[in-house]
């Protein structure tokens, strides 16, 4: 027995190796452990949010939600003209922030290759992506609401717009260089100048991409609230004219979620469930879109 | 023959060339604009706020009075609330965004890992004024019933470190304020550490794993080493996001204009002060001129810390 506690070798170096061996696992077990409470956790959050707004929400939806405008408090108002007003900004910063970023990203894809300005172009529409949205609307407050004398829908539209063209600069921009040289040079081969190239085939090539970018920025814009609070300000009366404050689903919501109102603040979570789960829904669309493009 | 076509190349060149010289100028243009879009905010931001910035000179930044009354303003509380809780938000957020990468990258099983990544991007695309709301009514009435009690009378009677835990549990305040960012947060530094780990050859970790490691050793030795820099500009991505977030910090965060030693008291951040107080300023008034100048002093402090997770990504990302 004491022979072989004092030679060396394998039989002494066994133990501790196993006992090595066994720490290492035991690490390796606890390491991963945590990573699935970590993930664990994050869908916790997602689905606690879910849920309060089912558990909150659910119970005031009624036809009179989508059919009757605010009103005050106790006089079973409606959202009516919050969602009509978010409608409309939304789909309207969509289509003036649209053409600019689609332009933008054909700009990155087909004619800055590795361009100083180019990169300048990419670097700041990037940052601009996680820029802060509230910053955005303090900007157009100063250049489209303070110089024409009041808060209006279009300055809305204006600030979303702004928020929109970085995520579609980013998802035109891959979804046109992933179309092989190939395609591009039997185009130029036949004789097609560039920019029908470009308009006829590739935009024709990635649309399914670059619609994904587009219902992307709807989706985050549909649901962005700071921006708005300097622009359109939200309106409590039916108002559809762009020129006047025009309400808003979120803002609506922050004004009603805050407030000491029982109903309103019940209509606040109505208004989150609908905001929510549209927005959710165009993500997963978008998604499947991706998929189905790559 | 040769002729015709020869001809017929020379009569198309002009007009496709001129179609060629609008679409290029028009994308060019587009190009430019975003530039100058970038420059306008910066400009309109700075020009805004130079009211304040000559009322009190650099002692705008220092300051940390905020008087309507007597037209005195200083962002050294915001800015001390937006910075605090912004690391706290990472500190929470890190470990928890890692934990979900490495297991979406090295641990679920394949069917698995599509539905879970999904999930966790949806985090990011729940509008902030959902956060706020659930912020509020969920995880404050936890935070004072529960949570705050707890560590109080905990951790609160420690030396050293006792006094960032003292104080009545209103549930608000700046540690809430940072628990819901950091639910925010996770999902973008998750999304970009799953992707930098991605794209770490599989012959690299095929070889460690081949001498035996453990799935965290090659994770340690291996993968992160590799990643480094792209895994720090995920996280200041994360970083940036929190800096400017608004609805959500506004809900929670008590928005008291006051630094407070503890954690559990209340606070303000630029984004919170200029959501609550801008409807209250007279347009033209030093109070929204200071509101304009706070604006300009977080655009850069968030252009920097983007700008930085922007450099650190793009070499191992094609962004």
């Amino acid at each position: 027995m004491s022979a072989t506690t004092l030679s060396p070798g394998p039989a002494r170096d066994m133990p501790v190796a196993r006992s090595l061996g066994r720490r290492r696992y035991r690490i390796n077990t606890v390491i991963k452990v945590l990573c699935v409470l970590a993930t664990f956790i994050g869908l916790a959050m997602l689905a606690s949010i879910l849920f309060t707004l089912l558990y909150r929400g659910v119970g005031g939806l009624a036809l009179s939600v989508f059919t009757t405008s605010t009103l005050p408090p106790g006089s079973h108002g409606g959202l009516l003209n919050a969602i009509i007003g978010s409608l409309i900004q939304t789909l309207l910063g969509a289509a003036i922030g649209t053409p600019i970023g689609l332009m933008v990203g054909t700009y990155l894809a087909e004619y800055a290759q590795g361009s100083l300005i180019g990169n300048a172009v990419r670097f700041v529409s990037d940052v601009l992506l996680s820029a802060p949205s509230i910053l955005i609307g303090l900007f157009v407050y100063q250049i489209a609401v303070y110089p024409f004398g009041g808060f209006s829908g279009i300055a809305g539209c204006l600030a979303l717009a702004v928020i929109v063209i970085p995520i579609v600069v980013r998802t035109t921009e891959d979804m046109l260089r992933l179309i092989p040289a190939t395609l591009r040079e039997a185009v130029i081969g036949l004789g097609a100048p560039k920019w029908k190239m470009i308009v006829l085939i590739c935009y024709r090539a990635a649309k399914q991409g670059i619609a994904t970018g587009i219902l992307l920025a709807v989706a985050r814009i549909a649901g962005e609230t700071a921006p708005l609070l300097f622009t359109s300000l939200g309106n409590f009366n039916w108002s559809v004219s762009l020129d006047k404050p025009m309400a808003s689903l979120p803002v609506t919501i922050y004004q009603y979620a805050g407030s000491a109102f029982e109903d309103w603040v019940q209509l606040a979570w109505v208004g989150a469930l609908l905001i929510t789960f549209g927005v959710l829904a165009i993500n997963i669309a978008a998604r499947v879109l991706l998929h189905r493009a790559k | 023959m040769q002729q015709a076509v020869t001809a017929d190349i020379k009569t198309t060149k002009p007009s496709s060339g001129l179609g060629d010289a609008i679409f290029a100028f028009i994308a060019r243009s587009a190009g430019l604009l975003v530039l100058l879009l970038l420059g306008a905010i910066i400009v309109v931001l700075f020009l805004g706020g130079l009211q304040a910035f000559r009322a009190f000179g650099f002692g705008f930044v220092v300051s940390d009075d905020w008087d309507p009354v007597q037209e005195i303003y200083g962002a050294a509380v915001p800015v001390f609330g937006t910075v605090v809780t912004a690391i706290l938000a990472l500190a929470l957020a890190v470990p928890l965004a890692f934990g979900i990468a490495f297991y979406l990258t090295e641990l679920a099983p394949a069917w698995f890992r599509r539905p879970v990544s999904t999930a966790i991007e949806l985090l990011a695309a729940v509008p902030s004024i959902i956060y706020g709301m659930w912020g509020f009514f969920v995880i404050v009435p936890i935070m004072a019933e529960y949570v705050q009690p707890t560590l109080i009378d905990s951790i609160g009677d420690w030396p050293v470190i006792g006094f960032l835990f003292q104080g009545p549990p209103f549930g608000t305040g700046i540690f809430t304020a940072a628990l819901v960012l950091a639910v925010m947060i996770i999902p973008f530094i998750a999304a970009t550490m799953r992707d930098v780990f991605e794209t770490v050859p599989a012959v690299y970790k095929e070889s460690a794993y081949g001498l035996g490691c453990t799935t965290w050793e090659v994770m340690r030795s291996i993968v992160i080493p590799y990643t480094r820099a792209s895994v720090v500009g995920g996280i200041m991505l994360g970083l940036g996001r929190a800096l400017g977030e608004t609805m959500a910090v506004t809900f929670v965060i008590g928005n008291t204009n006051r630094i407070t030693s503890s954690l559990f008291g209340p606070g303000n951040t630029i984004a919170s002060l200029v959501a609550l107080e801008f409807p209250e300023s007279q347009s033209g008034s030093l109070k929204l001129s200071s509101l304009l100048a706070l604006g300009f002093i977080l655009f850069v402090i968030s252009f920097i810390v983007l700008a930085i997770s922007r450099l650190l990504l793009r070499p191992r990302l094609k962004t």
